[in-house]
Formats: C-alpha cells, structure tokens, sequence
C-alpha cells in the first residue's frame, strides 16, 4: 500500500481536466435497485482518463454498464461530446467496453473478434478486416491474429479487447476490472502498455478498478465511489495524499484521524491529541504513513510527551521487506518496521508498546 | 515492440483443451457401491431388451427380408421425413428458445410448460388433434386446403409435421438449457461493439449455443424417427409416401414378427450409426 | 414369470415354422362348429370372477352382456379385457389368466388353438359384415364398392395385416376391383376416425363400426361384402381357473338373449 502511494506521487503532474468544457462526458448515473442506489456524477474531457475506485459492491461496474447503455438510468443524464445518450440502446452509442474478463467471442480468431466491431457499424468484410489487422499490429498482436481466445494469453487477451474496443472509434472507452484478470507477472507489462495505449487514445476513458494502483498509473484523475456514491476526487497525487475516508487510507497506506485542529495541535474525535506542522482550525483530517511511525519497548526517556502514545500490539504481518505492525491503544494505528527492528524489539501480540510519530510527517489538511 | 506475453509465459488460469472423456475420481478412489450398482442395473435395463433383439433376430432369412422394396422404401422415408423434421424444428424451435431463454414476457413459464406438451400427450392424441388443427376440416388446415389447395394428412409433408411436433420440444428444451447456461454477456459485449440484438444472436450466440443445438437436433431427430403414434394417426400409412419405418414393424408385427424384428434391427443399425457418427463430428468441443 | 417366459421361447421357435402354415391352420380350426360350451343355462352355483378377452370391436355387446350375466349370477364378476385380437392372442399364449378368449377373426383364434391354449374347439358365436362409412349425407354419393376407386375421392382401407384390411382386400379380388387408398389404417377405429374427421371421404369398416359411430358417419351396405364375412370365434381357455363360469358365459354369449344384445350392435348372425 505505500508503494502505491509513492508511485502515485512519483507520477508527473497529470493534465488539467476540463469537467465542464463542450467536448467529453458530462453525466449524473441513477440506478436504483431493491436495496441499493447508485447515484454519481461524472466528468471528463476528451483524452483523460478516469478511474472509478471504490471497494467491491460500491456501484462502479453498474455505473460502468450505465454508461454503455447496458444498464437503464433510473435518473440522471448522460452527455457525451454534447449529445444526450440516455435513450440511445447500447448498440447505437458511440462507447467502447473492455469487459473484465474480456469476453472475447470464443469462436472467432482474434482478427474476427477485432473486427466484429467495424462489421456491425457498416465496414465491408475486407475493409473490416484490414481495419482489424492494423489494430492488432499497433497492438503488437499481429503473429496472434489467427489465434482462437482460448489460445491467448492472459496479456493478449486483454489486448485484443482493447483492439476491438477501440476499432469501432469510440467516443467513450470503458474499461472494467481491466487488469483484474491477469496474474502478477504478466500485470506489470501490460498496466505500462495499458497507460500507453490510454495515453494515446484521443477520446475519454472510463476504468473501474478496486485496485489503487492500476487507478493511479493508469488515470488522470481518480473518482473514489463507495456504496453508490462518489466520496472523494482528484488526482492520484491529491488523494494519495489527502484520503477522506478510511477505505481511500487504507488503499493509499496512510494511517487517517479525523479531529479538530487548534493551531498545531489536532484534537482527535475520539482520542488523544496529535501535533502537526500545519496551522489550521476547523474540522480537519490528519493523516501519516506507518513507516513515520518509531516504536519502543519502553517509554523514550527524554522524547517529547508530543505525539507519543501508549500502544500494544493487535497483529504483525509483513508486507514486502517490512513488518507492518497494527497497534491499538491510545491511536490504533498501523507502523512500519524492519524485521530486525522487529526481532530487537520483541515484539509480538499482546506486547506494549510506545509509538512516536515526528510532527513533520504528519499531515493535516481541512476536512 | 517486445511481446512481453507469449503464450504459455503467462501462468493464468487458461487451462489447455478440455479433454473429451475424463474420469471424475481419477481412478484412486473406488466407485461408491449405491451408485455402481443401480448405474451398472440401468445400463443392463436398457440394452437387454435391444440384446434380445439381436439374439433372437433370424438372421439366416434376414437378407431375404431385408431386400423387399417396401422395407428401404420405408427406411428411406423415415431417414427423409426425420431430417426434414428435424429442420423445421431447429428453424422454428431456436427462435422460440431463445425467446424461452433471453426475453420476459407474462406468462412465459406457462408458455414453457405448453412447449413441453407434446412430451406428455400420447402421440395418437397428438395426431387427432393435429387433424383437428391442419386437417382438411381443420381449424386452420380448411383454410390451406380453400386458399392453397394444401392438405397435410395422408401426404409426406404431413408426416413431417406430425415428426416435427412431437420432436421440437426436445430441441426447444435442449437449446433453452444450453442459451441458459450461456453466458448472456457475450451478446452484450457484441451491443457494444454495434451488434443488434438479432446480429448479436446469429453471428455470436447462435455459434456459441451451435453444440446444445446439434444435441438437441440430434434428440429430435432420433425422437423422430422413432415417431409412430401421431404419424400413424395424422399422415395415415400408405407404403412410399407415409409409411415410415416404425408403421411397418408395426404392421408387420401384426402377422410377421420376424420380419417386425427384421425391420427393427435396421432402423437400429441406421440410428446407432447416424447418433455415433454426428455424435463424433459435432458434440465434441472443437 | 417362468412359464411365461418358456412360453415365449416356445413362441420364438414356432414363429419360425413360417406364417403360411399358421394360416392354414387357422383356416381348418375356424370351419368347426363346437356344441362344447351348450346348454346348462341354470347351474345354480356359480361365483368368483371370469375373466374375459374380447375383441375391441365386442366391447359395448359385452360389457352389456357381462352386466346381465352377473345379475343373473350374484356373486360372480366378469373382467373384460378389450384389444386387438392379435395382441390378446400373444398375451393368452404367454401365459396371461384368462378364461375365455373372444376373437374378431378365425385367425387370431388359430393362434391360440395352435398352441394347444383352448379347452374344446372354438365356435362362431357372430359374424361381421364390411359396410363403406362415409362422410354423414354421403356427398360424394358412394352407393357401391366401384365408387371407391373412382379418383379424387380420399379412401382409407385398413392395413391387410389387420383383419378388416384382409376381409376388405377380399371384397375387392372378388369385385375385380382396384383400389388405391390414401392409407392403410393400422386397426378399424383409425380407418373409421378418419372417416368422422372427414380427413377420408370413405373407408371400408365393419358393420358394427358404422353402428357405433352414430351419426358421425354413414354407412353403405355393399354386394361384395357377402364374400368377405368375418366370424368371431369363442372358446374356453385350458388354463381357466373359473372354468364353470366361464362356459356359463359363454352360453349366454350364444343365446337368444346374448345374440340380441349382439344384433343391436351390428352383428350379424352366425
């Protein structure tokens, strides 16, 4: 989880969007079902591409199905490049979907599968076919165009999807759970060649993903939805930093307090005090990542009584080359430690603990 | 351009060609008695009587038997009217699965439960009301006979229709489990790409249900070949235009049962090499 | 079970003796006039059950003879079991109870004579006559054997296999007739059904069918027919089990009395 944060700021700044410009997606999504509702609003420019994050169950794929038409809108609207395609059938609406588990047409080769697309939408069959060809080539798939699905691999299937999404030109390219379906390995290349290929495209993209990130390598600009509503945009960079919910905290790896700040010192809702470098007042939030945490054994003699809480420990886990540690007590909170920083401390379930945080490394920012 | 993803270097959860015949328990673990026993007892239920068939065939006097004009008449007949059968149901059987499957409408499951009337009703009552209903005097037949000049009984159309109605329930069944059990995203995948609902169901659907439907052709065509009791009934038996196979063992049963047994053993051969044949080119995942 | 199925095996082995013999045999066993199952109308003793195979086409003469028969015996009940004579006739010589066997031809008696399955020689308690049913009102204004074959008009005959298609094929030889029907019928009541559906503008059935039928067909009385009569033979089963009863139904088959019930359905007498 900090590696994802770290990357996310290691990303150029991303292009300004342009939400409320004539060209792109501008829609407000309501789906109502027996016990749920999905009611979000969207927009995007052309060229940028949007993530919705969110956890399982939050609304994302039923927002994604309603942008292609696949799902009614119980309400809202939906405009793209200035015409309403609320009422427009699927068939007929100028998106293209990267199905999460692809859905490539079993029985056709990957070149026929490309090619469905320019088919339906009037392209000769030779005509279809050179269209779909080109797009395997730029896709690096040519020697595959022969190949049935079944035969490809994880990474080519999902490059043929991409292809045949976007042979049909589309002015909205939907990508659901792209990367979900791939193995760790093969994952990496194919998110750098996904962002490539997104890079390029001209139009808006749309990527539903639970994970943080293939939404920050992937995305300019993250839309964080949880139980059908939207609860945090921005830049990847934006919400790595500044997480306004717990889910997004803990996507981002950063331990998230909510409190009232008084100057330097953020009094927590329910809990100790803790001390920042920002001056600020009003309900704020305040947030630290669990490698800023330093533990000891045995209260630091000579510490400063700031920040340094009395803790003990509910669970260890490693998480890369690191121990990450779940401390409740004073602050629940999460730390990061060498294992021999681990081994040293004697640190084990049940054990007491003091966690000290610097106040440079936090971070408060209004709520 | 590097293809960083040859197949096989991706480790996913692609597995290689299902194999055709594969042993559940993979031979460790022994075969649980109360399902060998009666499995081992359904098979011997089910073959014994076509055993018997075969024991008791007068073989010596069945080339004499077997070369009357009459019997490949018949056998040609039976072979034709089954296929055409079998043609007419799958033309209008999987339409109506699909709409079985893929649409709501009120009443559909009452309107499932009406298709699968022709597998309950004897088929002599079948073939009444078959009469009733395309006969010369029937409710809609009157009126192929005043318009078209078209009269159905006593024909080897009407043998057809006869076989096809009580055959296509078979197949509408065997396709609307088959579309069921296909993934309806595939023809959702293809309204995005631009695909009708009709293009999406003959250029995507329609290949991926193509084994459920040669299934259920292949069920349809057996049952009927088979068909006696409404052909009987509705097409009458006249040698070389009604009388299909299952008419002459029958009738020949009444005063020849050699040459009903005769007869039987052929259409038996003719079934067990068409099923076995068809069986091997298109039932198998390809 | 295990006689049934040695008498099966028996059965087999016969079947190859080939069907001319069958035939001739059935020919010699129908000619004789059986006095075995007279008289003795006032046995007073008489009870349990008969249980009686009939042609199909007996099945109204016989249910209502089987009702008297038991108000005049109280304490019997006669079971009847209605089919095609050819199949009854497979059934009693595979060994199924019954004891008295009613058939609508000589030859399907022959059948059970042959396996020795008959107490005494079967007798001809009644006669059936071909009739044409056609269409009610008769619109294509058949009066005779020789409109049959003109074209255009839709005639069912019943298979030859079948008793009424041979007694019809018969009628025909002896008219010097040609007919070509749109189908042979498996039994009579399929030739005549199409007949009531006005499927067939004629067919060629019994008497007692057309009788039957009511007045969804008509029937047309024919010259030729005299020469293709069917007798119904009826004889007592060896392995009756209520053999006293059963000739007691029998002779009341043969009486006055059975032969105006069977009279009112179309028989002719023997």
């Amino acid at each position: 989880m900090t590696n994802s944060a770290e990357s996310a700021r290691n990303l150029p700044a991303p292009p300004t969007a342009h939400p409320h410009g004539p060209g792109g997606l501008h829609a407000r999504l309501v789906v109502d079902r027996p016990g749920f509702r999905l009611d979000v609003t969207l927009a995007a420019a052309p060229g940028e591409v949007l993530a919705l994050l969110g956890p399982n169950g939050a609304g994302k794929t039923t927002a994604l199905r309603a942008l292609a038409g696949l799902t009614p809108l119980t309400d809202g609207h939906l405009r793209l490049d200035g015409a309403s395609l609320e009422h427009t059938p699927p068939e007929s609406r100028p998106v293209g979907v990267v199905f999460q588990d692809y859905l490539l047409f079993p029985h056709l080769s990957a070149l026929d599968n490309v090619a469905f697309g320019p088919r339906c939408r009037g392209a000769g069959k030779a005509e279809a076919r050179a269209l779909a060809a080109a797009w395997l080539e730029r896709m690096g798939l040519a020697p595959q165009a022969d190949t049935k699905p079944r035969r490809l691999s994880g990474g080519q299937a999902q490059r043929v999807a991409l292809a045949r999404a976007l042979a049909t030109r589309p002015r909205l390219l939907l990508l659901d759970e792209p990367l979900a379906a791939l193995d760790a390995r093969t994952r990496l290349e194919v998110r750098a060649r996904l962002r490539r290929h997104l890079a390029e495209f001209e139009a808006v993209s749309v990527l539903v993903t639970h994970d943080p990130l293939d939404a920050m390598v992937l995305a300019d600009r993250l839309v964080v939805v949880e139980r059908g509503r939207v609860v945090q945009e921005g830049t990847p960079a934006d919400i790595a930093r500044r997480p306004r919910t717990d889910y997004i905290a803990r996507l981002v790896g950063l331990n998230l307090y909510r409190g009232l700040a008084a100057g330097h010192t953020v009094r927590l809702d329910d809990g100790p005090a803790i001390t920042t470098t920002e001056e600020l007042s009003g309900p704020v939030f305040v947030a630290f990542p669990p490698s800023a945490v330093t533990l000891f054994r045995n209260r630091p003699a000579g510490a400063s009584a700031r920040n340094l809480w009395r803790c003990e420990v509910a669970g260890l886990q490693t998480h890369g080359d690191q121990i990450r540690a779940d401390l409740t007590g004073e602050l629940p909170l999460a730390a990061d430690l060498t294992t021999l920083a681990a081994a040293e401390l004697d640190l084990r379930p049940g054990a007491p603990v003091w966690a000290t945080v610097k106040a440079t490394q936090t971070h408060a920012y209004p709520a | 351009m590097t293809p960083p993803d040859a197949p096989g270097a991706a480790a996913g959860p692609r597995t290689d060609r299902p194999r055709r015949l594969r042993t559940g328990t993979g031979g460790r673990r022994g075969v649980p008695l109360p399902l060998l026993l009666p499995g081992v007892l359904a098979l011997a239920f089910l073959l014994l009587p076509l055993l018997a068939l075969l024991v008791r065939a007068p073989w010596r006097s069945l080339p004499g038997q077997l070369t009357g004009p009459e019997v490949w008449q018949a056998l040609q007949l039976s072979l034709v009217s089954a296929t055409a059968a079998t043609a007419v149901s799958v033309v209008l059987g999987v339409p109506l699965a699909w709409l079985l499957a893929r649409t709501r409408f009120p009443g559909r499951g009452f309107v499932r439960a009406l298709v699968t009337l022709p597998l309950v009703l004897p088929p002599v009552v079948g073939g009444v009301a078959l009469l009733l209903a395309l006969g010369r005097n029937g409710v809609i037949g009157r009126w192929l006979d005043s318009w078209f000049g078209i009269t159905l009984p006593f024909t080897t159309a009407g043998v057809v229709v006869a076989e096809a109605f009580v055959a296509m329930p078979f197949l509408v069944i065997s396709v609307e489990g088959t579309l069921r059990a296909a993934d309806p995203r595939y023809e959702e995948a293809a309204a995005t790409l631009g695909a009708s609902r009709f293009t999406a169901f003959r250029r995507v659907t329609l290949p991926l249900i193509a084994p459920g439907i040669a299934a259920g052709a292949v069920l349809a065509w057996a049952r009927a070949l088979g068909e006696f009791g409404a052909t009987i009934t509705f097409a009458g038996n006249f040698p070389g235009r009604t009388q299909t196979m299952p008419l002459a063992v029958y009738l020949a049963l009444q005063n020849d049962p050699e040459a009903a047994v005769s007869l039987s053993l052929v259409l038996l051969a003719v079934s067990i090499t068409v099923l076995a044949g068809l069986r091997d080119r298109w039932m198998t995942p390809s | 079970m295990t006689r049934s199925v040695r008498r099966t095996r028996r059965r087999w082995q016969l079947t190859g003796a080939g069907a001319a013999a069958l035939m001739a045999l059935a020919a010699c066993s129908s000619s004789t006039d059986s006095p075995g199952a007279s008289g003795t109308t006032a046995s007073p003793k008489l009870s349990g059950t008969v249980t009686v195979f009939a042609a199909a086409s007996l099945k109204e003469s016989f249910t209502t003879l089987g009702e008297k028969f038991e108000q005049d015996h109280p304490g019997t009940k006669v079971s009847f079991n209605f089919g095609g004579s050819d199949s009854l006739a497979a059934s009693i010589t595979a060994g199924a109870p019954a004891d008295v066997f009613a058939a609508a031809s000589p030859k399907t008696m022959a059948l059970v004579t042959d396996r020795k399955d008959t107490a005494g020689t079967p007798a001809t308690f009644v006669r059936n006559q071909l009739q044409i049913a056609t269409v009610p009102g008769n619109p294509h204004k058949v009066s005779s054997l020789k409109d049959l074959t003109r074209s255009g008009l839709k005639v069912v005959l019943c298979d030859r296999t079948v008793p009424c298609g041979a007694a019809a094929q018969k009628a025909l030889d002896a008219g010097r007739l040609k007919l070509t029907p749109v189908s042979y019928e498996q039994d009579v009541k399929g030739a005549l059904t199409k007949v009531e559906l006005k499927e067939a503008d004629a067919a060629v059935v019994y008497r007692t069918d057309v009788k039957a039928a009511g007045d969804k067909v008509d029937g047309v009385e024919f010259p030729e027919s005299a020469g293709a009569i069917n007798d119904y033979p009826i004889a007592l089963l060896k392995n009756a089990r209520n053999g006293e009863a059963a000739e007691a139904f029998i002779a009341l088959v043969r009486s006055a009395e059975g032969q105006r019930v069977l009279s009112r359905a179309g028989f002719l007498k023997p």
